[in-house]
């Protein structure tokens, strides 16, 4: 058994699997009555959300996962914000999801896809910050033997005003902590926040500077062994046979296994020994039906759907087929997007340790709960019988969320050796061939103009796949996919900005064998290249400035059209660019932010484009850490703009062309443009991050591209063209 | 047995002398700072400094690091002491998931060794390293306040 967890940096540790029965029994008692729920040192726990020690450290809850994009110090700033508690004492640790299900899930969701880590959970963080706030006020007040109205808190530090005398929150955890919790305890109004808003510094920085920070890929367990694993490399195929004796001497290598029908594990003392096991051992792939298929088929079957009679409606007004038809002037295009590996910088991976009794696992996850859900459903265990601990993520960027495909896979080859700890690490090649790609779309759009060039109508066919026809098909309506619209919405945190009098956006459903995912942006990225750099056809077919002629469509999306116009503004579009120098507008809205941006290009001989300069605004509803939305807006242009010039997953013969960064190449530091942000929080909801910006990327930048040369490229990636990022 | 001197160390690892140098890094010595990303010297991931030269130690056999110093992220900072690197990185707050950053800092460090105060065309043609979070921006500005502490 083990009782220790591997140590995960300092301020993330794991709730150890020793504590975790004492949790569950401990948990199963509250929220009622006077039993106080302990942390693994024994502090105790005020609200759910909040720890404190003796020496008052605050410990916060964090169940959303860490991935680079700032959520853990965000979300630890809307506790702590209605804790008043000192900033400097705080540090922050992952609930596990075993714990949260014995407790009625009492974090909440821990699903970290949809830039939903802040905007799904800033009520109920809030709210456990101002709990336990009001809980460590009221033991003080008790411990004096005064009304509670005379005493305040603020920096950690309880003040009786009357009297002047004060204590920390550290003394009178042990009070607080006993006290029934208040229910509707109110919050505080946004303009009164002191830390929300603020650009401080990120809880988990110093330890990813001197290579201390342990990621899934460097956990360590005593006794533990290594995993290498080659799935069959045509999706829906299955091993039909491999010769595990060809390996069995190779030194080190103790196990060859099948792992569910589909892959073969070699298990050894190291990873470098399983993996050139591996390479060495002869498998034979029964490959199924699927190994017909190339990207020339999916892309007819596509190109079918552009001219269906069948499809499911969008957003419709009016009546476009109609305008269409009588319009005086007509422009149509036809746009394509690839299939787009996530290649977060660490492969896939997952250590488990299964017992007839006990199957525990730890890995980074973008969600701890459908972590755990494979834990239980692999190992055929109980909940109670199951744990999953969540590590730090080496990128994630959507493949870690809907598919916890690699915690399966661990799990069936720890059950293979019971008692034995098995670290299951993916090769980058192993990466590229199996993951959940970006979803191909093709796009036909037709506007009509009258013979005053106003826009009279639009009809935009979208053909592909749809990604929760395989991630949640539960959520189909009527088998319409309902996220294939994003951005392109009547309504909604994915709401058009424009209004066009005759308008039908509809999908032409087309699933293919590659399976798709939720990848940074999701939807909205091909959709904003289709509308935006289509919006921008319009405007050049009618003769009008792209500007003018997005603002005439705009007049009731005042919310699009502020940040628009910030971008405008900033970038100085109407004044002269530096000489070649040439810009390109984009705007959305996603995620329930508004976004923004206007891109510079240079372009030389033809193909060789500079991109100087990115101007985004981005309209979040509230700001929570500037600092840290600025860094993932550059960052967003970064992993979009490489999509847009680089990247695109081939398919031969049913399986993944591109093997390794190599073919599927990424944006180093020198085509870099410089990134201005311009963040306008309006207040009154609350909005994505992470993710938003991204899709204003590659219609700015191909919009400019355009203006540089006049040339309309609609299939992707820029590559396939010649042309070059430089 | 091979005989390696790491991070001013010298100790033996018990591997076949084919093996990567990160490999052996990683889990032989149980330096997992440097990180597998790629494993054919796309990324940068795995950059350490071999005699203070920048390389890429996932297509380095542990034989061609015999005799020579290894340093690590791990080997970076001097006597508890951050280095001018790591310490602007912390500044600048460069790093979001931080996979690539170990490799990243390394690169860097080499970097600002041979060139004390590069410019941005020295650091475009010298960092080629990967980041998919693309903290590029940051890398930038934290390689130029490095350069001037």
């Amino acid at each position: 058994m083990i009782t220790k967890t591997p140590k995960v940096g300092r301020r993330s540790f794991i709730i150890g699997s020793a504590t975790v029965g004492a949790g569950l029994a401990l948990g199963l008692k509250i929220p009622f009555g006077a039993s106080v729920v302990r942390a693994q040192d024994g502090s105790p726990e005020i609200t759910a959300w909040v720890v404190i020690r003796p020496d008052d450290t605050v410990v916060i809850r964090i169940a959303r996962s860490e991935m680079g994009q700032g959520t853990l110090t965000g979300l630890a700033q809307m506790v702590a914000e209605e804790l008043e508690c000192d900033w400097s004492k705080v540090t922050t640790e992952y609930p596990t999801p075993g714990q949260s299900v014995a407790r009625k899930r009492v974090w909440g969701d821990f699903s970290t896809g949809g830039s939903r880590g802040i905007r799904d959970s800033h009520q109920y963080v809030r709210q456990g910050g101002a709990t336990a706030r009001v809980m460590l006020v009221q033991a003080a007040a008790d411990t004096w033997g005064v009304p509670v109205s005379e005493c305040s808190a603020a920096n950690s530090v309880i003040t009786h005003k009357t009297s002047g005398r004060t204590t920390t929150y550290g003394k009178v955890a042990e009070a607080a902590a006993k006290l029934t919790p208040p229910a509707n305890v109110s919050l505080k109004d946004p303009k009164d926040w002191k830390l929300i808003g603020k650009s401080v510094k990120r809880l988990d920085t110093m330890d990813k500077l001197t290579g201390v920070q342990v990621y899934g890929a460097d956990l360590k367990l005593p006794g533990m062994l290594n995993a290498a694993i080659k799935d069959c490399p045509v999706f829906g195929g299955k091993v039909k046979s491999f010769e595990a004796a060809k390996v069995t001497g190779i030194p080190g290598v103790r196990h060859v296994v099948p792992v569910g029908d589909s892959a073969v594990a070699v298990v050894a003392d190291t990873w470098w020994q399983a993996k050139t096991a591996l390479d060495a051992l002869p498998i034979v792939w029964d490959e199924g039906p699927n190994a017909q298929v190339s990207s020339a088929t999916i892309a007819e079957m596509l190109k079918a759907g552009l001219d269906a009679e069948q499809a499911f409606v969008g957003n419709q007004n009016g009546d476009a087929k109609a305008a269409i038809a009588g319009a005086v002037k007509k422009i149509e295009a036809v746009y394509a997007y690839p299939f787009q590996n996530h290649a977060p910088m660490e492969p896939m991976n997952a250590t488990a340790r299964y017992t007839e009794d006990r199957c525990e696992v730890w890995g980074p996850t973008q969600n701890g709960e459908a972590a755990f859900a494979a834990t239980l459903a692999a190992s055929g265990l109980p909940a109670d019988k199951c744990e999953f601990y969540k590590v730090h993520l080496g990128g994630g960027f959507g493949r870690r969320v809907a598919y916890q495909d690699y915690v399966t896979q661990a799990v069936l080859i720890a059950k293979q050796i019971p008692g034995t700890p098995v670290k299951l690490l993916w090769t980058r090649e192993e990466d590229m061939l199996h993951g959940r790609y970006h979803p191909v779309m093709q796009c036909k759009l037709v506007g009509a103009f009258d013979a005053s060039n106003n826009l009279t109508g639009l009809h935009m066919r979208l053909s592909g796949q749809s990604i929760l026809s395989a991630v949640r098909p539960a959520a189909l309506q009527d088998g319409k996919d309902p996220l294939t619209f994003q951005g392109l919405n009547a309504t909604g945190d994915f709401a058009i900005g424009y209004t066009i009098p005759n308008l039908l956006i509809d999908h032409a459903m087309r699933n293919t064998h590659v399976p798709p995912g939720f990848w940074r942006g999701v939807n909205i990225n091909q959709n904003a290249i289709f509308l935006e750099c289509f919006v921008d056809e319009l405007a050049h077919a009618a003769g009008q400035d792209a500007l003018e002629f997005r603002r005439k469509l705009m007049s009731k999306h005042p919310k699009h059209l502020a940040v628009l116009n910030a971008v405008a503004d900033r970038a100085g579009w109407g004044k002269p660019a530096s000489r070649g120098v040439y810009r390109g507008l984009a705007q959305m809205m996603s995620f329930n932010s508004y976004v923004a941006a206007c891109a510079e290009v240079s372009v030389t001989a033809g193909n060789k484009v500079k991109v100087h300069r990115i101007v985004a605004a981005t309209d979040p509803g509230y700001a929570v850490n500037p600092a840290q939305i600025e860094r993932q807006i550059a960052g967003s242009f970064v992993y979009g703009l490489s999509a847009l010039f680089m990247e695109e997953c081939t398919v031969k013969a049913g399986r993944i062309e591109q093997t390794n960064f190599h073919a599927y190449d990424s944006m180093r530091i020198a085509q870099m443009p410089k990134v201005e942000s311009i963040i306008m929080p309006s207040g009154g909801f609350w909005g994505g991050v992470g993710e938003p910006t991204i899709c204003v990327a590659a219609p700015a930048v191909l919009n400019a591209f355009f203006a540089a040369t006049g040339k309309r490229i609609r299939t992707f990636p820029l590559k396939n063209h010649g042309v070059q990022m430089v | 047995m091979t005989r390696l001197t790491i991070n001013g160390r010298s100790l033996e690892v018990n591997v076949n002398p084919s093996t990567p140098l990160l490999w052996a890094l990683r889990e032989q010595v149980g330096l997992t700072g440097t990180k597998y990303g790629c494993g054919i010297a796309q990324c940068g991931a795995c950059t350490v400094h071999i005699d203070g030269k920048a390389i890429r130690s996932c297509v380095m056999p542990v034989s061609a690091a015999v005799g020579k110093q290894v340093t690590t992220i791990e080997g970076l900072a001097a006597n508890g002491v951050l280095h001018k690197v790591q310490k602007a990185w912390g500044d600048h707050e460069v790093p979001q998931c931080g996979y690539c950053q170990s490799g990243m800092i390394m690169a860097v460090a080499a970097l600002l060794k041979d060139k004390p105060r590069p410019t941005d065309a020295d650091i475009d043609a010298s960092i080629t390293n990967i980041c998919r979070c693309g903290t590029f921006q940051q890398v930038r500005e934290a390689i130029h306040a490095a350069a001037k502490a």
